[in-house]
């Protein structure tokens, strides 16, 4: 059992107002330093798949079909292979 | 007898199907009917309005679970077969996710959700959906959205501009849409998606008609 977590941003060429708007509320708070912040979707799905291949094929393909649309998103995901003892807990 | 025979597709979360239902039966007099998206077929209908609302809550994204609805196959099946299909406001968002127009729609520039009237410019009239308006340059049409901000890349905006497929643009910009864009058709000139709801302005009750005459257009061009 793998466990995906996956990313979805905006794309970097297009403006994101809720990511400014946050990021001049932070730095409201004296964190000047701060910048570039994106507002995104995280979304963890569980994948039964026979390897990590199949893990990684399987959630590029759900990404592309659904999760994300290429017009205005980016996605990034990371798949992680469960322990045992996780796999009994679910 | 018109030829038309309108089908309003019902989504859950749709909220403009009965508007639609109400401008085509009752104030154009037309054949309509609901189709629930769980219909696998439009049956004889052969034009097909795909409604505003919120279908499935805007889950993920507008749009994106509508698509793949069981009715989808068979209006993307109609659409690529020359019928006729209008998508408004949520409608519009689920043909660019659908693939059926280019593009896509995302937040409005300042995050709010817009609803007022709104004039616009017709682009195009040597359609099917703007084919009466002959004469007129401007109309004013309601808008209620809040992801109604069109976007494409360059080369997409170059093409729809060479091969005038966009319909309407906003006078003043309400939403931060690209090239003011309000209303797109796809290049064989029969699927068209629009933000602006011209089926809530076709009797003077509402503070309008300038929607009447894009549907009896489309009704003309069945003739």
């Amino acid at each position: 059992m793998y466990t995906a977590q996956i990313k979805i941003t905006l794309r970097k060429s297009i403006l994101d107002p809720q990511g400014k708007t946050v990021e001049h509320s932070v730095q409201s708070l004296g964190y000047r330093n701060i910048k570039n912040t994106r507002i995104g979707k995280y979304v963890e799905l569980e994948i039964d798949a026979s390897s990590q291949e199949e893990a990684n094929r399987i959630t590029d393909e759900i990404c592309r079909k659904l999760l994300a649309n290429p017009v205005m998103e980016d996605y990034t995901f990371q798949i992680t292979e469960q322990s045992e003892a996780e796999v009994e807990q679910s | 007898m018109s030829k038309a025979k309108f089908g309003v597709i019902v989504f859950p979360g749709s909220n403009c199907d009965h508007d639609a239902y109400h401008s085509l039966k009752h104030l154009l007099c037309q054949d309509t009917k609901f189709l629930w998206h769980k219909e696998s077929s439009i049956g004889d209908r052969n034009v097909i309005i795909v409604p505003g609302g919120f279908s499935y809550g805007d889950y993920l994204r507008c749009g994106a679970i509508a698509r793949f609805s069981n009715i989808m196959k068979d209006v993307v099946r109609h659409a690529n077969e020359g019928g006729t299909v209008i998508g408004i406001c949520n409608g519009f968002q689920i043909l660019c996710e659908a693939g059926l127009l280019p593009g896509a729609l995302i937040r409005n520039i300042n995050l709010k959700f817009v609803c007022k009237n709104v004039p616009l410019t017709i682009e195009n009239k040597k359609n099917i959906f703007t084919a009466l308006y002959n004469g007129t340059k401007e109309i004013s049409l309601p808008v209620a959205h809040a992801e109604g901000n069109y976007l494409c890349d360059e080369d997409t905006l170059k093409s729809l501009e060479d091969y005038e497929q966009i319909v309407f643009r906003y006078k003043d910009n309400p939403n931060g849409s690209m090239a003011n864009i309000a209303g797109i058709m796809n290049k064989k000139g029969n699927v068209l998606g629009m933000m602006p709801h011209p089926e809530r302005a076709c009797e003077e009750i509402v503070r309008g008609t300038d929607g009447r005459k894009l549907f009896e257009s489309v009704i003309q061009s069945l003739n």
